[in-house]
This record gives structure tokens, sequence and C-alpha cells, in this order.
């Protein structure tokens, strides 16, 4: 690591230069937070059977609530459920000129379909009013009640002209891979506002995580997240989502990105062979690829050779589609000055620290 | 590799020969009565997976195709004159990933097993001796699977022990232990192979659409297994043990290292046994096979590629017979290996994964 790199000085340092985007933080809510924005209906629906999702699956996080030991607020709110300490430890504290916030609230994940929509709904209408407009530095994903995609549209008209929603946000593990037709309505509705489709850590719809099902270990479960992430890719390619919604992004968060050249080259390899299935596909997939998916960098993976990140991002061949992220205030927290491994040349710096999610949200 | 390569380079040997069964009647005389009478009186007269329909280009290399047509890989006069004999070939490992992962039945499928299991040696070890067999167990139930390896471990013929990608379990978890014991009584092998049909579908989200997606998501399994093996303990507990990742592509192994160390190191308390950094592990234990290459567009990208790995001892040539990875004429081996490890590739490395 030579010392040219601002980004391994220490923080103190840090102050005086530049700001970053940070593209996935999360705020969550407290007890009780959502009952304002609940009718009377499923206020009393929360009391009675509470949030029913997809169960049989319990891993233990490395830390309670999945959070640094630090992040927990003084006033008893749960890590990134309060704002003025988030203000003050991360957007303050580490120099966040813009964040984006992806709530992973219970909502979407509820067996009740009318229970989920309600509560997404509650969701977003919290997020307005105790953090966009509270905050002007934040920005936040709709949340939707995404395997009914009709419903997960009609969210999306009713919430898009809020300009601090700057995408819609979805988790990675779903009831079927996301580029099936179920999902297409809510890829119109976003194509539509020109809304970025966000895909999230987690998640979970009774499927077990492996194609030889459920793992022992949390660090399975973690580490094994980017499989889903990459079978997601490539069912969006396979189906010809971007044929049919040329104008789609996707987001790709906490999903790592050290595997999309090889997943590129391997798609490649095996669409040449087999394209007469997916006539669909007017190019080879690592086009589309490049063309309509955005990563964000935390989990950064850490090569034992830290040259070869830059490899990495010369085999992607999309450095413009790659944004800095911190995962405040989960355990394993990206800090902007430590997070790469390598000293990342200028160019390349300005453009994953700020310059690609302004581009992509608008900022 | 072309030919004139494996010419000169002393040993080859082929670590991905599948042969297929031509039809399930071809069990029936290695099936004891009571499985053989099973399959005529319920009808059964195939467990294909639909993971090789048998017509898609990427079934059979027309290179290997056989002359007079026939279910190809099953043919062993073909195999001979289209690779054995042209490509040089010391030694070739052959596997049969014939439906057995699909039955639920643990004596059905233990039957089955080893009616494979002595066809493959009447029909291809016994009359070839260039080549090598693979136990194929029940995996349903590890205690016939290892009864199975037991029976068989003894002869020099077979050097591995298969079990499928897709399995029912994770590898690692405990319930499959008793066969890895087998196998290092036995100093055979466990290969994992790209196959397996137990229910569990492919992605974490269900199942998808094509058999494109099908076969590439098929990368995400061998991962799985990977990280199942390492963190459940297997390598801790059987030092002896060598596993060979079987036509899984191998592109996607450095960043999975790099994330599965990074994790290590925050959540290592979790999984106490494993008293190193996974990669450290994966290097020391795991081979895989070369094909499908899965290659970059340009050979600098392969060769920065081989650099981000141990792929001079980790990788075992494979052709993937009779499957269509490569063009005949083209090289099954980049370029700009060395000769060391073009060698080590080749047959080095599997001499040592497989101590034959």
């Amino acid at each position: 690591m030579t010392a040219a790199s601002t980004l391994t000085e220490p923080a103190t340092e840090r102050k005086s230069k530049r700001l970053v985007v940070d593209c996935d933080i999360h705020n969550s809510l407290g007890p009780h937070a959502l009952d304002p924005y609940l009718s009377a209906r499923w206020r009393r629906h929360s009391e009675l059977f509470g949030y029913r999702r997809h169960q049989g699956y319990v891993y233990p996080k490395g830390a309670p609530n999945a959070a640094r030991h630090d992040a927990w607020p003084p006033s008893g709110l749960p890590p990134g459920g309060d704002l003025e300490f988030m203000r003050q430890q991360l957007l303050d504290g580490a120099g966040i000129e813009f964040g984006i916030l992806n709530c992973l609230g219970p909502a979407a994940g509820q067996l009740n379909a009318d229970y989920a929509t309600a509560l997404c709904q509650a969701t977003n209408e919290w997020q307005i009013a105790e953090w966009l407009e509270k905050e002007p530095r934040l920005r936040a994903g709709i949340c939707v009640p995404h395997e009914d995609a009709e419903t997960a549209a009609a969210e999306v008209e009713r919430m898009h002209d809020h300009p601090g929603f700057v995408q819609v946000l979805l988790t990675v593990r779903t009831q079927e891979p996301l580029g099936r037709r179920k999902y297409w309505k809510l890829y119109e509705a976003a194509e539509r506002h020109g809304l970025p489709i966000g895909i999230h850590f987690g998640g979970g719809q009774g499927n077990p995580l492996t194609p030889s099902g459920w793992p022992s270990y949390y660090i399975e479960d973690h580490t094994g997240m980017a499989l889903a992430f990459q079978t997601q890719v490539i069912s969006y390619v396979c189906e010809g989502v971007f044929e049919r919604f040329p104008g789609l992004k996707v987001v790709l968060i906490e999903g790592g990105f050290a595997w999309l050249p090889s997943m590129m080259w391997r798609l490649d390899k095996h669409w040449k062979r087999l394209r007469e299935e997916v006539p669909h596909l007017k190019k080879p997939p690592s086009e589309y690829i490049r063309e309509h998916f955005w990563v964000t960098t935390q989990p950064m993976e850490e090569p034992h050779n830290p040259k070869h990140l830059l490899d990495v991002f010369a085999h992607h061949g999309a450095v413009d589609k790659v944004m800095f992220s911190t995962d405040y205030p989960h355990w394993d927290y990206d800090a902007p000055d430590r997070a790469f491994p390598v000293s990342v040349p200028e160019s390349i710096r300005d453009k994953i620290f700020s310059g690609n999610a302004k581009a992509l949200y608008g900022l | 590799m072309d030919r004139a390569v494996a010419d000169s380079s002393g040993r080859v040997i082929d670590s991905d020969i599948h042969i297929t069964l031509p039809s399930l009647k071809t069990l029936h005389p290695y099936l004891e009565p009571r499985w053989r009478d099973y399959l005529i009186e319920s009808g059964t007269s195939s467990l294909e997976s639909n993971l090789y329909p048998s017509s898609t280009p990427i079934a059979v290399s027309p290179a290997f195709r056989s002359p007079s047509g026939g279910v190809s890989g099953s043919d062993l006069d073909v195999l001979r004159s289209t690779l054995l004999d042209p490509w040089h070939i010391t030694y070739g490992i052959v596997n049969c990933t014939y439906g057995v992962p699909m039955i639920h039945n643990d004596d059905w499928a233990a039957a089955m097993a080893r009616a494979l299991n002595d066809w493959q040696l009447a029909e291809w070890l016994e009359p070839e001796p260039r080549l090598r067999g693979s136990i194929i167990v029940p995996l349903q139930n590890a205690e016939l699977a290892a009864q199975e390896i037991d029976r068989l471990g003894s002869d020099p013929r077979f050097v591995q022990v298969i079990l499928p990608a897709r399995s029912e379990s994770p590898l690692g978890k405990r319930r499959y232990w008793p066969i890895y014991e087998a196998a290092v009584r036995h100093g055979l092998a466990i290969g994992i192979y790209a196959g397996g049909s137990t229910g569990n579908p492919i992605t974490s989200a269900g199942w998808p659409t094509y058999h494109l997606e099908e076969y590439v998501d098929m990368a995400q399994a061998f991962q799985a297994q990977v990280i199942s093996l390492v963190s459940e303990g297997v390598f801790s507990k059987f030092p002896e043990l060598r596993v060979v990742l079987i036509e899984s592509g191998f592109t996607w192994l450095p960043p999975l290292l790099w994330r599965f160390d990074k994790n290590w190191k925050g959540l290592r308390r979790e999984v106490p046994w494993v008293d190193r950094l996974p990669s450290e592990l994966i290097r020391e234990r795991i081979h895989l096979t070369t094909q499908p290459l899965d290659e970059p567009g340009s050979p600098e990208e392969f060769r920065q590629l081989f650099e981000q790995f141990d792929a001079a001892t980790m990788l075992l040539f494979a052709t993937d017979y009779p499957h269509w990875q490569f063009d005949s004429g083209d090289d099954a081996l980049p370029d700009f290996l060395s000769a060391d490890i073009e060698r080590r590739i080749l047959g080095v490395n599997a001499h040592d994964a497989y101590r034959f």
C-alpha cells in the first residue's frame, strides 16, 4: 500500500478531505415505530398475531442485531434507529455527503399479503416523516411487497413522487428467481419512474440458501449469500428482462462484486453453446450485465494480493457502476478510510466513493 | 492442450470422463432379482436427469460422437478411438452420474449403486487398463454408502468415491461423515460432480426457467459445498481426505476465497475447528478439473486469473468427455502455461489427488 492514497490516512486527516456517498445504511424500526402509520385494523392485527414470516432458519449473528458494539444509541433505540445518533456517528463522523437508507423491516416478508402491503405502506410513510424530511443528506428505497408484483407496482406509483425515494428495495432471497415474469409488473413501474431496483443481502421466502439445503452456520449463510446474488443476475439476464425493460437498472447491495467477472465469463461461454434456448437475448450476457447492474462495495472482498482487486475492476469492465457502501450499523461495516486493501487510482476512487452513486441516483 | 503437446509431456491423466448407461435395461443383469423385478413390475424405464438433455449442443462434442450413433459415452470402443488413443491418455478416470441421487428409497438407491459399480467394473475397468473408476454410493444413507465403499475400496482400479454437487444436505454435515471415514480407510479421494437431483431447487430463490441457467448455476452448488466442507470441519476431522471438484469450473474460486477468509476473520469463534484461513485448507485439500474453462475473452485476463489462486497445483486436466466444452482443434488448456505448470496440470496433480 503506498502513502499516496488518502484512503489509508487516519480519520483525523481525512476530515478535511472529500466527502463520500454511502449506498447502504440501515435505518431500523424501534418497537411500535409503525403504529402511528397503520390503520386500526392492522394495529389490531399486529397486536394479536405479530409478524408471521417463513421460518425454520436461525443463524445467530456475530453480535446482537448484527450490529457494531458501538452503534447502540444512548436513547435505547436499536442500532440504526436513532437519527440524531446516526448523524453523529456516521453522517458527520465518517464524512457522508449523501446516504441511501435500505430499511430491512419485516414488511415484505409477511406470509399474509395484505398485511405485507399495509406494513410496506406504513414503513414508507415512516421513512418520509422520520428520516427523509428531517435529514437532507438521506435518501431511501421504497419498500414493496415484491412477491405480489401488481401491489408492489401500486406502491411505487404511490411513493415515487417523493424526491427522497431513489430506488425500489428488495431482498435477494425471493420466492422465485427475480427474472421470472411474476415480477415484471414491478419492473414496468420502476422503469417508468426511472427508479433502480436495489437488491439487498437477506430476505427469505422459504427456499434454502444452497442447492443442497440448509447449512449449519452463520459463516456459511453470510459467505454463501453471494451465491444468491449470482443466481439472480443469471436469472435477470436469461429471462430477457433487459430486452423487455431496456431502461431498467439493478443495484446489488452487500452481495460482493469480485465474482462478477467469473460469472460473466461462464455465462458467455455457455450461452454461446446454448443460445438457441434463449433466442430473446440479442447479445452476450456479459453485455447486459455491464449495462444494467450496479454493485456496492461492502463487504469488500479482500484478495490476498491487493493488486488483484484492480484486476477485478478491469475484468468487470464497468467501474462506473461500483459504489461505496458502509453497511452501517452492522458488525461488518466497512469504514471509508479503511475499506480498500489497495491504493485505488484517483480517477477510479472518486467515481466509486461519490460520482457513480450521484449519477445513478441523481444526487 | 493439443495432441502434439500431449505427445511430448509424459503422463496425461484425464480426470473427467463420463460414461453413460445406454439404458436402464443394461443394469438388469447386475441387479439383484428383487430390484430387477421392481423395475420391471413398475415399468421404470429410465432415471435420466434433465441436466444434460441428450440433444443439446453441450451434451456431445462433435469430436467424441459415435460414428454409428448410439448413446454418447456408452461405447468403450468409441472412447478408445476418439479420446484414449488420439490424446495419448495414460489414465482416464471415469464417472457415471446416473440417477441414483433422485431416488428417495434408501435400499433401492443402494441396490442401484451396487449394480452401476459392478457394470462399471465389468464393462469398462476390466477390459481397459487405462481406465480408473469412481465408486457410486447411495448418499441417501451414509451407512449403506460406507458399506459400498468397503465392498469395493480395496480394488485399486477405483480411485475415488463420487458425490453429487446437488445433495440433499450440504456435504460437510455430520450425517455424511461415515462416507469420508470409509474413503480415508481405503485411501480414496472424494469427487464431487456436476449433478444430483434431490428435489432441492438449484437457486436460493427457487427453480430457474432455462437449462442454460441451471448449467451456469452449477457453480453455485460447488461453492456451497466448499463452504460447507470447510465450515463443518471435515478437513480438520479427516486430515487425509482429498476432494476433487469435477466439471465445476474454477474461475469462481478466487473471489470465494477472498470473501470466505474475510468472514472467517470476523466469525471464526462460531467454527473453532477451522483453525486457519479457509483458503489455506482449500488450497491444500481441494483439486478442480479444468473443463469447463469458463475462460475470459482475453488471454491476458486469463493469465491474471491464474495468478489469483494456486492453479499450478490445484487444477487437474480433464476433457469432460463426451461433453462439448471446447472445439476440436482448439486448445483444451490455455497457451500461456509454462511447460512445468502444464506438466503438473496434465498429470502430476492428479497423481497427488488420486495417489495411483
